[in-house]
């Protein structure tokens, strides 16, 4: 074997803070991603996100370590105000972003011409799940990049991938989103507030929780997303993971609270072609981000060497203490 | 802005979502090419690949019958086509002489130049994604069903060739995923379905465990429970640009539907008398209308 030199797949982290992005970097990250503290990125939560003064600091600090900084601009730009979308562009690729991750045909057409150099790569808001999809935007805009829905079997990814005109990533842990990104409008429904427009998926200003006699009642809007007895673990009450029921029966009708982890998946998925894997999780703390990541520093350095996988136990960070392949095992569906 | 004359806005009948038995399919589609005042009709598969060995040898025939009603009729594609024979049929789809309906990005590129319709699955949020559009051959956009008024007018001013379309009536198309909830349900998985779906003419219900309606299941699609109800908001629509209403299939009277949504357009009915008419139509059905008013897709805003 003289794989050892050959970098197998690129680290794609998430950071939500400037301290999250030097603990990504520092445990291993090839690149680090986060977005600017406002609704121009999909998780617009309170107290996370970057200045324009803190991604420039952050940039800097990655390119000392080796590391690329991606900038997420993944909403998509609210009709007859698009300035705070098109100024995040701009400020992304006047800062040195190595690339601007984007949703929006809007955007992706204004990127193109206004940054012809931006290396773009495609948000998986844009849910580009066949190779044609990803080749549209490639012709379209340039993108360099297709970052994948989560609904794809491994052999599907390899199939895409092949016959991509771009590289492409794939998600490899942390949340998962049971509906295909970028089209659910299920937390609108409930709230008004949705990740397309608003960069927030369930928010917490929307969630409320009741005590029913011993039962942990946790309510989005005006609906209740689950009913804990004493005794059961309480989520947090993420639409798509609550407890729901119809005539035919109850439970999570959708999607139990689990988390995503694809690290035995790892050799199929370098084989399939892919360029790089994606850990989600911008609302993560440093204690996470250092953990996640040094456990897939780990795994992927090993790939390229005859010896087995290691896989730390990344349970206790789990949701639910749950792990799936999700849709990338086909018995998912 | 000049007052706007509902008069001009058209109705569109969008494709039966729900897996219907292929008689009962054939027979709405008679009935609506002779009796309901639609002017465009949406047909075809847009949930589940599955579903269309079923439709496929009457498909011609239904076309035919609706054109001969003197109906406007639109290909709809698949909304998330990821196996080859998927993406194949979108291929064929293109080759149609009738206008194709996009629901997911990768139809585009057959399309490109020749006229055809954004259906409100693709992310048409802002004036640019619209204009990009209308310049690669779009000429009707069905706008995304939680877009609010505000955006629906700048969009329809930005593209003032194009038909703008919004969701009008019926349960609202929330997300969309590889798994099948059916399935699910049932024990089984979306390669061993058995079509469980096809029990569920509407949707199956979803609601919460304190009995709240919430959503509803239609195969890989989730819905609204509640069903999208513009009646009232008619006036409120064209003065912000709209072009069309689209009326999204149940076993509700939908010719009776369209009627009185066409009446209500033309003057003939008051908006208030229109929604009494609605609710006997569709006893069953809870009213929303949240999106457009830039709220809570479950509320019914009044006013």
């Amino acid at each position: 074997m003289t794989a050892t030199e050959r970098k197998l797949l690129e680290l794609v982290c998430p950071a939500g803070t400037p301290a999250a992005l030097r603990t990504a970097v520092d445990a291993g990250a090839d690149a680090v991603y986060c977005g600017f503290r406002d609704e121009t990125n999909a998780r617009n939560f309170p107290g996370l996100n970057f200045s324009r003064e803190e991604l420039g600091s952050a940039i800097s600090y990655a390119r000392t370590h080796g590391a690329k900084v991606l900038v997420a601009i993944n909403t998509y730009a609210r009709a007859g105000d698009p300035a705070p979308w098109r100024q995040a562009i701009d400020d992304a690729a006047a800062l040195g972003a190595h690339a601007v991750i984007l949703a929006d045909l809007g955007l992706l057409d204004y990127a193109a011409r206004r940054h012809p150099d931006l290396r773009l790569h495609l948000s998986v808001q844009a849910a580009a799940a066949s190779a044609e999809a990803i080749n549209f935007y490639v012709e379209a805009f340039g993108v360099k990049r297709a970052v994948l829905p989560r609904v794809l079997t491994v052999d599907e990814i390899a199939s895409v991938t092949r016959r991509a005109h771009c590289e492409t990533e794939t998600f490899a842990f942390g949340g998962l989103c049971v509906m295909t990104e970028g089209r659910c409008s299920l937390s609108s429904y409930a709230t008004g507030k949705s990740p397309n427009m608003n960069g927030v998926c369930s928010p917490a200003s929307h969630v409320s929780y009741r005590n029913d006699d011993g039962t942990l009642v946790s309510r989005l809007g005006d609906f209740t997303i689950d009913r804990s007895a004493p005794d059961q673990p309480v989520g947090y009450p993420t639409l798509c993971k609550g407890r729901f029921k119809t005539e035919i029966g109850e439970g999570h009708l959708f999607e139990e609270p689990v988390s995503l982890d694809v690290r035995t998946l790892l050799p199929s998925l370098a084989a399939a072609g892919v360029t790089a894997i994606k850990i989600e999780g911008r609302q993560r703390s440093r204690a996470y981000i250092k953990a996640v990541v040094s456990a897939f520093r780990k795994s992927v350095d090993a790939l390229a060497t005859t010896r087995p996988l290691p896989l730390d136990t990344l349970a206790p960070l789990t949701e639910g203490q749950n792990v799936t392949g999700g849709a990338y095992e086909k018995t998912w569906r | 802005m000049a007052m706007s004359d509902t008069r001009n806005i058209s109705l569109t009948l969008g494709p039966v979502l729900f897996n219907w038995p292929v008689e009962r399919w054939c027979d709405f589609y008679a009935r609506v090419a002779d009796e309901a005042p639609v002017d465009t009709v949406c047909v075809g598969e847009v949930v589940c690949s599955k579903r269309q060995p079923f439709f496929s040898d009457v498909l011609p025939d239904v076309i035919e019958r609706l054109e001969r009603g003197g109906k406007t009729v639109i290909l709809s594609s698949l909304a998330l086509p990821t196996l080859q024979r998927e993406l194949r049929y979108g291929e064929t789809l293109a080759e149609a002489s009738q206008m194709v309906e996009a629901n997911d990005i990768s139809i585009l590129p057959h399309l490109l130049d020749r006229p055809h319709a954004i259906g409100p699955l693709i992310n048409v949020y802002n004036e640019a994604a619209a204009r990009f559009l209308v310049d690669r051959g779009a000429r009707r956009i069905a706008l995304p069903p939680e877009l609010p008024t505000a955006s629906i007018a700048a969009i329809a001013a930005a593209v003032p060739q194009a038909v703008v379309e919004v969701w009008g009536f019926g349960r609202v198309p929330l997300a969309i995923s590889a798994r099948c909830y059916h399935a699910r349900l049932h024990g089984r998985t979306k390669d061993s379905c058995q079509f469980v779906c096809e029990k569920d003419l509407d949707g199956l219900a979803v609601d919460t465990l304190d009995g709240e309606n919430f959503l509803a299941i239609n195969g890989v699609q989730t819905l609204s429970q509640s069903y999208c109800n513009l009646i009232i908001d008619v006036p409120l629509l064209a003065e912000h640009g709209v072009d069309a209403l689209r009326l999204s299939p149940h076993t509700c009277d939908m010719v009776a539907v369209s009627k009185t949504f066409r009446d209500t357009l033309d003057g003939a009915r008051e908006p208030a008398h229109a929604m009494r008419i609605l609710r006997s139509l569709a006893p069953e059905a809870v009213f929303s209308n949240g999106f457009v008013h830039a709220t809570n897709g479950a509320l019914y805003v009044i006013g």
